[in-house]
């Protein structure tokens, strides 16, 4: 089934979202969230590497050998990395700093070989591009997100800072919340959308659902 | 055949990238020690104030800064120091003055304390009382109660072990650089 780029583009943020619904690349997600600028620039970073790699491995996708394809992505995401790395220590040197390791161990970030392996290498250019945009920026939100409520309420910009929300526990406390937020929102809209499905197949989300 | 392919392939990837990160290197290392001279700039002129120009000096396992001004000669010293703290690693970068009796500055350049308890060893209130300390006899805390004495300093509240640590860290390292001056 053909699907169109707009859809490519939105799962990422809503249905897909890397973070809230597949818990994917939750080691930085979880360690770099202190402030709104952490979060905004660790997901920027890792929306530029998922970018360039999905387009690159999606031109070279026929040219590959299927035994040495996790080889050849990971060399590919790994010279991404270090060049983001390098223009990040070149130009933000206080950003670099304050993110620290997560920049690198960006090479090991699930979402990127993830979608390296399950989209670019069976698609197109351009919607290998499309979709590495919209995780991306699906990736970014979240961690902007994040970052901003631990910022707020950890470092008392609304009256008493509650000190657990920088630390790590904070940020386990926000995704966790975030994430049932979502399910009931998506339960709520989807209740309100889609009549059950009579057929109740095992498996299917629709089956039972009234 | 196939292997061959798979060389040739893998080969030509890896050529490739080495190939863009040394072009990128070359225009960020520039750049890098840039930052990295900025840095030390701004911790040196802040820790011995008034400083114009200053030395830099690696003896052993330490390194520190003469520095100087454009009228009298040598102002003081800056030196970088290192430790544990409570949770990782201290690096801070303290100022004494040039016949030694009291510091004149100090300032944290990286901590991993408790946010909104150690922490606030980063903070311009806990570092403002190493102006104008004394130098000799090292440095003592006192908890809860003003310093009386012109070589101590008041711990954070809550945080006596970050703040015990920067004592210990300064007073080592001061240690150090008196033998190895």
């Amino acid at each position: 089934m053909k699907k169109g780029l707009m859809f490519e583009l939105l799962k990422g943020l809503w249905d897909e979202s890397p973070t809230f619904r597949q818990l994917l690349g939750m080691c930085p997600t979880l360690a770099v969230t202190t402030s709104i600028i952490n979060g905004f620039s660790m997901g920027v970073a890792t929306l530029f590497v998922l970018l360039c790699s999905s387009v690159i491995v999606s031109l070279l996708r026929s040219a590959i050998p299927k035994e040495i394809r996790i080889a050849a992505y990971v060399v590919i995401i790994a010279a991404f990395v270090t060049v983001a790395d390098l223009f990040l220590k070149a130009n933000f040197a206080d950003i670099s700093k304050a993110l620290g390791p997560f920049v690198p161990l960006i090479v090991v970030n699930c979402i990127i070989l993830g979608r390296a392996e399950a989209f670019a290498s069976k698609h197109g250019v351009i919607p290998s591009f499309v979709d590495a945009l919209g995780m991306g920026l699906g990736f970014t939100l979240a961690l902007t997100l994040i970052g901003s409520i631990r910022e707020l309420l950890g470092s008392g910009m609304l009256g008493q800072p509650w000190v657990i929300m920088i630390l790590p526990s904070g940020a386990f406390i926000t995704l966790g919340l975030l994430i049932a937020l979502m399910n009931v929102i998506k339960d709520k809209t989807k209740a309100k959308l889609a009549p059950a499905c009579p057929l109740a197949c095992p498996g299917c989300e629709q089956g039972g659902v009234n | 055949m196939k292997i061959l392919k798979m060389i040739v392939v893998l080969t030509l990837i890896g050529l490739i990238s080495g190939g863009v990160l040394a072009y990128v290197y070359q225009w960020a290392e520039l750049k890098i020690a840039a930052n990295q001279v900025r840095e030390t700039d701004a911790a040196v002129f802040k820790v011995v104030p008034g400083t114009k120009s200053y030395k830099t000096i690696a003896k052993d396992d330490l390194t520190y800064f003469e520095c100087f001004d454009d009228v009298d000669g040598k102002l003081g010293t800056a030196i970088l120091c290192q430790g544990n703290g409570y949770q990782g690693v201290i690096k801070l970068i303290v100022g004494v003055n040039a016949d030694f009796s009291k510091f004149t500055g100090m300032s944290v350049l990286e901590q991993l304390e408790t946010p909104g308890l150690g922490a606030k060893i980063s903070e311009a209130v806990f570092q403002a009382q190493f102006n104008n300390l004394a130098a000799r006899p090292p440095i003592e805390y006192v908890k809860g109660i003003s310093p009386s004495k012109p070589n101590e300093i008041q711990a954070i509240t809550g945080a006596t072990i970050s703040s015990r640590s920067v004592v210990n860290i300064i007073n080592k390292t001061i240690e150090e650089w008196l033998r190895v001056k």
